[in-house]
Order: C-alpha cells, then structure tokens, then sequence
C-alpha cells in the first residue's frame, strides 16, 4: 500500500439538474489513508458532489474513477468497497440496533457469522453495545449518528463517506463521534466528509477544499489555507454604533493588513493582535470591547464565501 | 437475481415483525366477508334463484371473486404506501442504495416481498373459503397461482408508479375511485349481466374483471380454456409492464 496510492480522481467533474449547475467542472485525487474534507455553504454543490463519489448520482460531464473503477458501469461494485453515513439517517427506527446491522449487513452478501462477529465489535466501537436489542426509535440524536457510522463499517469499507455527520448534534455528541471518526482515521481509514462547521474540518482533515458556487475557491490543508487567506490573529473591535461607520472608514486606512467591516463589530486581519490593538489605542480611537484571537478556518471561510446567506 | 433476493431478505426482517397481526387479518377477513355475505347476503340471494348466477349458490359465485379482489387489494396495499414510506419515511431505499443493490434490484426485491404477501394471504383465502365449502371442483387449487397473479397485476405497475410520486395524495385517488369501483364492478358481487350493456365494455377492460372471471371459472370448475389463457395472458402483460416500468422508473428517481 503506497503513500500515494489514489483511491478517487475527479477531471472537470459536473453535475447538471436540468438547467441548474450544481458542481462545475472540478478537479481533486484522493489518497489512501487521507481525511479530506468537503467545505462550503448549503447548495455549494457539495453533496451533489458526495453522491456522485457514492455511485447514486451520474456525473453529467467530466471523468470520474473510484477505486480504479468508472461510477456508472461498475457502481455495484464499487459500492461494496464504501461505507455511507448520508445527511439523515437511514435508519429502520422499528428494528432493533443490532437488526439495522444485521440487514445493512445483508445487502452486502456478507454471511451472518461474519455481521454478528463485526456488529460486536462495531457497537463496542461506537460505545452502543448495552442498546443491541434495543430498538432505534427512542435512541438519542448522537446515538442514531454513532449507530449510522458503526453500519456504514459493516462492509470494511475502503472509503467511508460521511455528508455532514454531526449537523443537528449537541456538542457532547458532536465531540463524541469526532472522537470516533479520528480514531477510525488512527486506523488509516480514508475519509471523505462534508462540513460547514470549521472547528470539525480543522479537527479532522487533513486536507480540503472550500467549495462555492458549484467551484472550489481554495484548497490545501487547514493550516495552509488559514496561512494563505487569513492572518495569524485576528482584531475583533466594537464602537459605539454612533461613530461605527465613520471610524470604520479611518481604520481601513491606517491598518496595513485587511480590515472587514460588519455590521456590529470590525475585524482587522493582523500579525500581531496585541501591537495593533496599542496602535489603533495610540491613535486616538477607543473600542468599548476588543478582542484578539488567532485567525480561524472560519475567517478563511467567510472570506472566501462571503457573509451572504446562501439560501 | 441474487442483489434481487438480498433486497427481497431485507423485507423479510421487517415482516419478522409484524407477521402476526398481518396474519390475523388474512384469517379473520375472509371469515367476516364469507360470513356476512356468503351466507347472510347469500341465503336472501338463492331464495330468488340463481340461474343469472349459473345455477350455483351465492356463496359458490361469490368466494372466488373476493378472492381475486382481495388479492388486488393486498396487491394496492403494499405497493401504495409502503413504497413511497421507502423513500420519504422510513428510508429504507435510500439505505439501500448506498450498498451494492441497484435500484432494479430494490424495486425486484420489495415485489418480491409483495408476490410473498399476496400469496400467503390468497393461500390463507383458498383454505378459508374451502372451509365454507365455496370451491365446486379441485381446479380451485388453480385459482391461487391465478390470484397470486392478479394481485402482482395491481402491485407491479402501482409500485412503478407510487416511486415517483411526490406526495402521497394520489393514493387516495387509487383507493377511492380505482379499487372501489373496481370491486363493485367487475363481476365481484353480481354478474356483469345486470349492468347496462354500454356499462358492460368498460367493466371487460378492467384487470379485475379478468382476475374475478378466471378465479371463478376455476373455483367453479367450469374453466373455459381458451377466455382462461386470454385473462391469464391480459393479467400477465400488465405485470410485465409493470416491471419493466419499475426498473426505469426506481433508477430514475433513486440515481439523481
């Protein structure tokens, strides 16, 4: 098993619904053993882009290879090498948490020793073992997300694909199935996930790409991007709304670096927070609160899609 | 074929858990129906004659041709809504779809589980109505393949179509102005002899008609082999679209 060896190769991949273009023509290779990370804002063509790396939705332009194999003629097979953890759970809530494992298990041909062998060890992986014979229905949020993860492994997948794995979880149980998901990439399962929370891509990819508009706006690893597109601390200043506006304007002036003004607060994109906060002192102006912090995949994120609202 | 059985094992699972109360209702049903109208309907019905029926018992005429539309019935009832439930409640083709079935797989997998339904509760139908001493000959045991099929008639193409639909409110449609009419239509209760005769055209075309026409021929073992083969053959070209239809119309709306 080389360092390199590519498991997903995209060339000007696209995908069209009628006369809307989700995904535009792009560009990625995936690696063994990799986490890469999928990020952007809702209809940026991101899990359009996941369902067609899961064989369930055909490219409509552009090439596509999955394990060495084309999507559409040998989807079958290629999807008996990847584990799914789709965007709402699948679940059969009225079975048992040990029947979900057992039929999922099922659609892969694998024989029933072999799914009761795996389902222990997966349900002691994703800490459900004392709910086997429970039924789904009346499980938490977290434990459905962690039960959809253990069932997606059921195969031994090559790939495992996850579309937003801890939207709608409380931070307990987000940080518990960020938990799971690193020690499966400890194991050197690659992962391929969608996101926009920022603090789950820098936790767990190795590698991203921020996508927009159907495009990716930028890519290379969290570190990377926060050193190309952001500054290492960030300003956060507040004024008195009164003179916001107006000493905004004068900020934007005399600060070399980026300055980006919001409605309630101006940031000012700086090498060092606490310097800049004395200059901006020195000068005559005084904030009612400030702040510095490091720049943040999130202040990459903004910069790159913008603060509108995506839908 | 074998991705069609994995998917069709699937359902098995689920029906594992409400096989009970589902055959209760396959028992229970046919006795309230046999009951009420076999012999309370029927004993009104023979006092007046029955040559309009060919000189057998109400109960004789009857008993096959609820057999045939029960399976019918059976047929809408898994293919409505548990085939939309699939795809927007429960998920259980989106789950699916993920593994290495294909959509043509999914659709073969799940008729599978409803021929198994149909023909476990017509089974349930033919013992029942025996029980009540309905059938006049043994060709009656000819009669199940041919509800069974019946019943896929129904199920294959309503399952086709049930996938692409957006909401569930067509359904109620099926139910109200299809499987209706089509039960108090087709020769099930009287013969198509008491309909008026530009009514009479419209009744033939209907796939129960030919359901009830072949069940009772057999039941009352009178088969008339050539009009049998010709509801056989309608029966069984309306599966056939059925399932070409299932196969294009799961791929399109699963593989999106």
């Amino acid at each position: 098993m080389s360092e390199t060896e590519v498991l997903v190769r995209a060339r000007g991949l696209v995908k069209q619904f009628g006369s809307f273009t989700a995904v535009k023509g792009i560009d990625f290779e995936l690696y063994r053993g990799e986490a890469f990370g999928f990020l952007g804002p809702n209809g940026a063509g991101k899990s359009s882009t996941m369902r067609m790396i899961g064989c369930v939705s055909p490219p409509s332009g552009g090439e596509l290879r999955i394990l060495g194999q084309d999507p559409v003629k040998d989807g079958s097979a290629i999807r008996a090498r990847l584990g799914v953890v789709p965007q709402d759970d699948t679940l059969d809530v009225e079975l048992t948490v040990r029947e979900n494992l057992l039929v999922y298990g099922r659609y892969f041909g694998l024989p029933r020793k072999l799914i009761r062998e795996r389902t222990d060890q997966l349900l002691e992986f994703v800490q459900l073992t004392d709910r086997a014979k429970d039924k789904v229905e009346p499980l938490s949020g977290g434990m459905k997300r962690r039960l959809t993860i253990a069932r997606s492994l059921i195969n031994d997948p090559d790939i495992l694909i996850l579309d937003e794995p801890t939207t709608g979880l409380d931070p307990q149980a987000r940080h518990v199935v960020w938990d799971r998901l690193f020690r499966l990439k400890q194991r050197g399962v690659t992962l391929i996930l969608t996101t926009h929370y920022m603090d789950e891509a820098e936790q767990l990819c190795d590698r991203l790409v921020v996508m927009d508009h159907g495009t990716f706006a930028a890519e290379g690893s969290p570190r990377e991007l926060i050193d190309q597109y952001c500054s290492p601390e960030v300003l956060e200043l507040r004024f008195d709304p009164q003179v916001h506006d107006a000493t905004a304007e004068k900020l934007k002036e005399i600060t070399a670096e980026r300055a980006e003004v919001l409605a309630d607060r101006i940031l000012l994109y700086v090498e060092d927070g606490d310097r800049a906060l004395a200059e901006v002192r020195d000068r005559g102006f005084e904030p009612l609160t400030s702040l510095v912090r490091r720049g943040t995949l999130e202040d990459v994120f903004l910069h790159l899609t913008g603060r509108r609202l995506a839908d | 074929m074998v991705l069609t059985v994995r998917a069709f094992r699937c359902w098995l699972t689920v029906y594992r858990r409400i096989w009970r109360s589902s055959i209760w209702s396959s028992i229970l049903g046919p006795i309230f129906y046999l009951g009420a109208m076999g012999f309370g309907l029927g004993s009104l019905v023979d006092k007046h004659g029955t040559a309009a029926l060919g000189g057998v018992p109400y109960l004789a005429f009857l008993a096959p041709a609820i057999l045939a539309s029960s399976a019918m019935t059976t047929g809408l009832d898994e293919s409505t809504f548990p085939v939309y439930g699939s795809i927007k409640w429960n998920k259980i083709y989106i789950g699916a779809q993920a593994s290495p079935l294909r959509p043509s797989d999914i659709y073969r997998g799940h008729l599978l589980f409803m021929v198994m339904r149909i023909t476990l509760s017509a089974l349930i139908f033919v013992v029942i109505m025996s029980a009540f001493g309905a059938p006049r000959s043994l060709w009656v045991i000819l009669a199940l393949p041919c509800a069974v099929l019946t019943g896929v008639a129904f199920a294959a193409p309503i399952a086709a179509w049930a996938i692409t639909l957006k909401n569930e409110m067509p359904f109620n449609v099926v139910y109200r102005f299809g499987m209706i009419p089509l039960m108090l239509f087709s020769g099930t209760f009287f013969p198509l002899s008491q309909l008026p005769a530009w009514l009479r055209p419209l009744a033939y075309a209907t796939p129960l008609w030919h359901g009830v026409a072949l069940c009772r021929s057999l039941s009352l073992g009178r088969p008339d082999v050539l009009g049998d083969l010709g509801h056989v053959l309608y029966l069984a070209v309306l599966a056939g679209a059925g399932i070409w239809a299932g196969a294009r119309t799961y791929t399109r709306r699963l593989y999106v």
